[in-house]
């Protein structure tokens, strides 16, 4: 692990039954370093990040996420899902909770913040993603977009060093895509280390510093945005790249 | 249009009353013959049950304006074209029928305790209850205040359960039953669904040895096999005997309805959970369960309402609740015959329970529904 990487995956393998999922898989991620996967469906790509913070269990090669070894230990475990933030692509918000009790949970119930302090917390969260006006709606009466960000709110909330997206704007509308996109590029630019699985090219575009192309597991091509549209290595990225792109 | 308009007749009534009948009980003709008889049914059915029950019947007086005291001089009895059902028995037995066998010096314990009881359910049934809080602290010590009260110990003179029957017996096992029912069901469940396959294990086998079995089998071994279970000396009051039986039943139950509940929650749940950094219990405790449980009101209740009827079973080891003093009451010669109004009686009794839960069912229902739109992504 080089000094200043925080994330850092050495050779890792995984399978579930006997599909081999991850294969040899390397990757170094320095602190505030934007990364965008992309990769056919199965490509392994959603699998590799939630490994990072052990929602997957590798079986061979080394995760160590800001200096922690993710093994069974379940203290490290613990340790690693405070410093990354995760969000899914079907947001997975509470539904029994409104939208401010689904944000102030963790940090009352984990980081033991007091009720007001955490509340505070929550709205200066959804001034961030831009919808404080709702924060006392149930996620059921929000539109996919406004979940998708009070899903954001609610990792941000504990303050994580590292934040994940599995797919954010996959399950959404069209029109819906741009409002939660937008908030991650503030959040980018704001210096948040960030892994993105996502098929936005011009959000990769945009933000990313490194680009990330997978297929069957392993990492095919690993180049800056600019190399990786105009100039890509790989005949497989070539060729999903002109699929990708003239959707 | 204008002259669609014009041929066309106006539409026919759909709202008010007349609205309502025809929708509802005329709509065409099988459906206008259905209501006939229906109402004809009724028309013959009801004024009999009402005479049978109140306007004929005897309920501390016969007709001859005489105090009942025992079957022979109820009005059907001394003449079979007059009078309706004889409820004075239950008036007569009525202290039986709620207490049991209870000294009646310290009756009022009981009194108390049923009182109790009332307030401790208060604050589960109205959630707006102002000081709600206070209540429910209230609600959890109650078991052990009720315990002393009824049972004695801490200045109360010992009331033996064997002298405990009826009312006070029925509610006892019945809310004991429910009450130990449920968490330990909640844990059972969670332990069923564990990645430890000892836990696992070891709560499917109890599930399943204990769903397998009937309730008349686990009341049998709880009077005979599990004093042999204990150390020596240590004799298990029969009552209790009964009640770990009742529970052991209740939880297996509960356990499989509760099962289901989490089945239905998504592994998104877990996963987000998982993601802040939650433990196992925080996360089943805060996110998983309350969305598992509120899933699984209509089954809790259906199988919560199943147990307090089966209480009566109890009756076969000996121990007399509501019905097993209805079934006395109609072994003693005085009251011989009777059955109709004890039956009538102890059934009226369980159907104001259990309607109750019913009903309390569907207001948690309606009241946790409210906003959210489970499911709904």
């Amino acid at each position: 692990m080089s000094e200043e990487s925080i994330i850092s995956l050495k050779n890792v393998n995984k399978w579930f039954g006997d599909f081999h999922v991850l294969q040899d898989v390397n990757l170094e991620v320095k602190k505030k370093e934007r990364i965008v996967v992309c990769g056919p469906s199965g490509s392994g790509k959603s699998t590799m990040i939630r490994c990072i913070n052990r929602l997957e269990e590798h079986q061979e090669g080394s995760i160590v996420v800001d200096g922690i070894e993710l093994t069974g230990n379940l203290k490290n475990i613990d340790n690693v899902r405070k410093e990354v933030g995760m969000v899914f692509q079907q947001f997975n918000l509470f539904p029994h909770l409104s939208v401010k009790e689904n944000i102030t949970l963790a940090p009352i119930w984990v980081k033991k913040m007091p009720k007001a302090e955490a509340e505070e917390l929550a709205m200066r969260q959804l001034e961030i993603v831009k919808i404080p006006e709702q924060a006392n709606k149930y996620p059921g009466q929000l539109s996919g977009g406004q979940q998708q960000r009070v899903a954001i709110a609610r990792s941000l909330a504990m303050n994580p060093n590292i934040m994940l997206f599995d797919e954010p704007t996959s399950a959404l509308d069209p029109e819906m895509i741009k409002e939660v996109l937008d908030v991650m590029v503030d959040l980018a630019n704001g210096g948040m280390t960030m892994i993105v699985v996502t098929h936005e090219m011009g959000f990769a575009k945009t933000v990313a510093d490194r680009m990330v192309f997978m297929d069957e597991g392993k990492i095919v091509e690993e180049a800056s945005p600019d190399k990786f549209f105009n100039n890509p290595e790989s005949d497989r990225t070539k060729l999903f790249l002109s699929q990708i792109l003239h959707q | 249009m204008n002259e669609m308009n014009e041929v066309r007749k106006p539409p026919v009534a759909t709202t008010g009353i007349i609205g309502w009948l025809r929708i509802n009980l005329f709509f065409n003709w099988t459906n206008s013959l259905i209501t006939l008889f229906v109402i004809y049914c009724l028309y013959q059915f009801i004024p009999w049950i009402l005479d049978w029950t109140i306007f004929s019947a005897d309920f501390k007086y016969n007709y001859l304006g005489e105090q009942i005291t025992n079957q022979e001089m109820c009005s059907r009895n001394l003449d079979p074209e007059n009078g309706g059902a004889c409820w004075a028995v239950i008036y007569v037995r009525f202290y039986q029928f709620i207490y049991g066998f209870y000294p009646k010096v310290e009756v009022w314990r009981v009194n108390v305790a049923y009182a109790m009881l009332a307030l401790a359910l208060l604050p589960l049934l109205y959630a707006k209850l102002p000081y709600r809080k206070y209540f429910l602290y209230f609600t959890y010590i109650f078991p052990v205040i009720a315990y002393f009260l009824l049972n004695g110990g801490l200045g109360f003179t010992e009331v033996s359960t064997n002298k405990w029957g009826g009312l006070l017996v029925t509610l006892v096992l019945g809310c004991t039953g429910i009450a130990l029912a449920f968490p330990i069901g909640i844990m059972l469940a969670l332990g069923r669904r564990s990645k430890l396959p000892v836990i696992s294990m070891m709560c499917t086998l109890f599930i399943e040895f204990i769903r397998g079995v009937p309730l008349i089998t686990l009341l049998f071994f709880g009077m005979v096999m599990l004093p042999l279970f204990l150390p020596e000396g240590i004799d298990m009051d029969g009552l209790v005997r009964v009640l770990v039986a009742v529970t052991l039943f209740q939880s297996a139950y509960m356990a499989e309805v509760i099962r289901g509940g989490l089945q239905a929650i998504p592994p998104g749940q877990y996963e987000a959970a998982k993601s802040l950094g939650m433990s196992y219990w925080r996360m089943n405790l805060l996110i998983i369960l309350p969305q598992a449980i509120r899933i699984s009101i209509p089954p809790i209740v259906n199988t919560s309402i199943g147990l307090f009827k089966d209480t009566t079973l109890v009756i076969i080891v000996g121990i007399l609740d509501l019905l097993g003093i209805g079934r006395g009451t109609l072994a003693d010669t005085n009251w011989l015959g009777l059955s109709y109004e004890i039956y009538f009686f102890v059934s009226l009794v369980f159907f104001i329970f259990t309607f109750g839960m019913s009903r309390y069912s569907l207001y948690l229902e309606k009241k946790l529904k409210t906003g959210i739109n489970m499911g709904a992504d």
